[in-house]
């Protein structure tokens, strides 16, 4: 096929990493292995078991290179103009300064239950989903405060749902980890993983069959599903990259990998740890491209975006990231090794956002200073916001299991029966 | 087969007991008769032609005609786009089907028994049965899971548990469980109307089973409400509560105990979740006696339900102990005899319901 995705080659990230206090040398990869970074050495072991010479087939391959290649040193042309960094600044901001104030706020006791924070991995949600109309779909999991934000539900409503106020974008019924919003179309939020993954797949299933079957001609909606490495070994992942590619679905199933499912590294559960390759094998493209870099992210989402909306089908796009917190605030996060933690650190998105922009004279320090204090008005009026709202009423405990007022149905006229006085008398004789 | 022997008993002696109950309505002379099958076949073809958003998916429902043949040409008619073959992912295509119905389609997704469903329970509990009060009712999720249910003949432990109360006990879902085909057309059409997720379990061995049906049946508009029970035969005596195949066999049973002077009210529950239990209970202080009739196993079943319900509200009215009927604590076996033992049978009703009558009773000899 024509497009972004036409090379095939390969190539590796140097990356030094410091190694284990047990092994005084540090870990070289060799060059043809995978950018797969991780601070173990059993990835060194696990290289050298891979079979690389594999890789030379197969539309996979990393989005490092086809990025340098479209800068050539002399005359860089840009990937972005101003308006569209100054957003995408905005954006990661907004997700850093809201998942720092989660965690203040949990420490206040302000929120409780399960809060897995987002920090490290803005570039993913940014890169991808500021690209979205309003009615595209995004599919998330427990980790969705920062999709929700993204894809434009006010800040207000989702600290409000978080402290379980009425006001919450979901009343204060989801919580943390179910964050619902049909105006924005945000479905969930789903506390299994893999869960999300088949009702993306049926969101998309939903924009092919109303332009195909409902003819509305102008329904190009595309999902994006996002979802960790752990759920890559999940059955309902495979379950729907088959179906996706079977039906040739507007989907882009968007895996945020980094390295840790809770205290399991990637490394350890994963028999082959490179996700994209598992795209091809189901005849979709598999892209895997850096999460920390949120150009190179927005890069690979566009042609993603752009194969769901022609019609093409579905993508897979593995995105290497990190999350700079525990798993969960709950989380201890004592078995990942500091140095690791401290490598993405330095690599943290916005730094890096930042110092494009300002090195490119999109933007200054003054400008970029002054987006940071608005969105720091912006949270502490969402928190006071939230603090001020009402618990919900206890009336509110039975609302909403159904849909159907009275759990009676439809009657032949097409209205709800318990509309009709007389209904409750008598038993269903017909 | 006996059991199959016995269906057919069943259906001319519900024939000769319509005019005891026809209690509102006349019907025409020429009352047609008509399969499980067909109900539920063109039931679903009526739905189909009535809205274009309804869509069929599972396993062999398309170019095999349905395993059971219940989507018997509908593929012909409807085209593969809305009559989908699906590869045998039942966890994906079950959440595939809540994701399309999260934005407004209406999947009617097949399990080729409710056995398989196991391997979705989690879309069918988590995301579709929780989904509206999750999101506070910004998104619902009008599905309906269809497929046959409970014991069939011989298939052994893995294809024949019955899922009534393992469905039945979770909030956000309704589950309904037709009888006969007058039922199963009704319920059916109301299910796939409904907005919320619908649990619709049938019953292998009835699909074959003819019924008479009246022409306002059979009419296009035709659908009977959720969560109302039916009465099947009115009594004074004892009250039986059934739902599915048992219905049958508890209306043969009644026949048997009028012959001893017991006049036996049976209840056809239709709708499991939302039960019916003012009709349930109503029937209880008329009779002051309560036999509880189902297929599943006895612990946590819907008997069990019905009789806290009963000794929560009608207490004071109640006569006897209640009796509960329900299949053996025993995953189900394979041998005939063994078989026969493990599932009620109609004998076990009528020995039940003179219990609750204080009749001495031989004890149970059935092989």
């Amino acid at each position: 096929m024509a497009s972004a995705f036409s090379a095939t080659k390969f190539a590796a990230h140097p990356f030094n990493t410091i190694s284990p206090t047990s092994q005084n040398k540090p870990l070289k990869i060799p060059t043809a292995a995978s950018p797969f970074l991780g601070s173990t050495r059993k990835l060194l072991r696990l290289t050298s078991q891979l079979n690389l010479s594999r890789r030379s087939s197969g539309s996979v391959f990393a989005v490092s290179d086809v990025v340098k290649e479209k800068k050539p040193t002399p005359t860089p042309s840009l990937l972005i103009t101003k308006g569209e960094g100054l957003v995408l600044y905005e954006d990661m901001v907004l997700g850093r300064a809201f998942e720092d104030m989660c965690a203040q706020m949990y420490y206040r006791g302000k929120m409780f239950g399960f809060v897995h924070l987002y920090n490290g991995q803005e570039a993913v949600s940014t890169g991808f989903i500021k690209l979205l109309k309003q009615q595209d779909s995004v599919v998330s999991t427990y980790r969705d405060h920062v999709h929700a934000l993204s894809k434009g539900v006010p800040a207000r409503a989702v600290m409000s749902e978080l402290f379980g106020k009425t006001t919450g974008c979901c009343r204060g019924q989801g919580g943390s980890m179910h964050m619902f919003s049909s105006e924005h179309n945000v479905i969930g939020g789903f506390a299994f993983i893999g869960e999300g993954i088949p009702v993306a797949t049926g969101a998309a299933f939903t924009s092919k069959y109303k332009r195909e079957v409902l003819k509305e001609a102008d329904c190009d909606h595309v999902t994006l599903a996002f979802f960790g490495d752990g759920t890559c070994n999940n059955g309902q992942f495979y379950e729907c990259l088959n179906m996706a590619a079977l039906w040739k679905l507007p989907i882009v199933f968007v895996v945020e990998n980094n390295l840790w499912a809770i205290g399991m590294s990637h490394l350890r559960a994963t028999s082959d740890p490179e996700i994209y390759k598992k795209g091809p094998a189901f005849g979709m493209p598999g892209v895997h491209v850096d999460g920390m870099d949120v150009l190179k992210v927005r890069e690979v989402a566009k042609e993603a975006i752009a194969r769901a909306r022609r019609g093409e089908g579905p993508t897979l796009v593995e995105c290497e990231t990190y999350r700079f917190r525990g798993h969960s605030l709950a989380d201890p996060d004592e078995l990942r090794d500091p140095a690791e933690k401290a490598h993405y650190a330095a690599r943290d998105p916005i730094a890096a956002l930042k110092k494009y922009l300002i090195e490119n004279n999109l933007s200054g320090e003054a400008e970029l200073k002054a987006i940071d204090k608005k969105i720091d008005e912006l949270l502490e009026d969402a928190v006071e916001f939230a603090d001020e709202s009402p618990l919900p009423p206890r009336s509110q405990l039975l609302e909403n299991v159904f849909a159907d007022p009275k759990g009676f149905g439809i009657g032949p006229d097409g209205r709800y029966r318990c509309e009709d006085p007389k209904f409750t008398e008598g038993t269903a004789h017909v | 087969m006996y059991a199959i022997a016995r269906q057919r008993i069943l259906g001319q002696s519900f024939q000769k007991m319509r005019p005891a109950v026809s209690v509102l309505r006349s019907y025409s002379s020429a009352a047609k008769q008509i399969t499980v099958r067909d109900a539920l076949n063109s039931a679903l073809d009526e739905e189909m032609s009535a809205d274009p958003k309804v869509f069929l998916m599972g396993e062999e429902v398309g170019e095999y005609q349905g395993a059971y043949k219940i989507t018997k040409g509908l593929l012909e008619k409807y085209g593969p786009e809305r009559v989908l073959d699906t590869p045998i992912t039942e966890a994906g295509f079950t959440g595939i089907g809540v994701g399309a119905a999260y934005y407004g389609l209406k999947p009617v997704v097949e399990f080729m028994t409710f056995n398989f469903s196991m391997q979705a329970i989690d879309h069918i509990i988590n995301s579709a049965a929780k989904s509206n009060y999750m999101s506070a009712g910004q998104i619902s999720v009008p599905i309906v899971f269809r497929g046959p249910n409970g014991a069939a003949a011989g298939v052994g432990a893995q294809h024949s548990q019955c899922y009534a109360s393992w469905y039945a006990s979770c909030p956000g879902l309704k589950v309904l469980s037709p009888y006969n085909s007058e039922d199963a057309r009704g319920l059916l059409k109301a299910a796939i109307r409904d907005p919320d997720p619908v649990v619709f379990l049938e019953n292998e061995l009835l699909y074959g089973e003819s019924f008479p049906v009246s022409d306002e049946v059979l009419d296009s508009s035709f659908c009977i409400p959720i969560g109302k029970a039916k009465i099947e035969r009115e009594g004074k005596d004892v009250t039986i509560t059934a739902f599915s195949k048992m219905v049958g066999y508890a209306l043969k049973a009644a026949e048997i105990l009028e012959k001893d002077g017991i006049y036996a009210e049976v209840i056809n529950l239709r709708s499991i979740r939302p039960l019916d239990r003012s009709t349930i209970n109503t029937s209880v202080r008329k009779t002051n006696r309560l036999v509880t009739v189902e297929e599943g196993f006895p612990q946590h079943g819907v008997g069990a339900e019905i009789c806290a319900s009963v000794v929560e509200e009608s207490f004071a009215y109640l006569d006897a102990p209640v009796e509960r009927i329900a299949g053996a604590d025993v995953p189900m076996p394979y041998a005939a005899n063994l078989e026969r033992m493990a599932v009620p049978q109609i004998e076990d009703i009528v020995r039940a319901a003179k219990r609750a009558c204080y009749r001495s009773v031989p004890l149970a000899a059935a092989a």
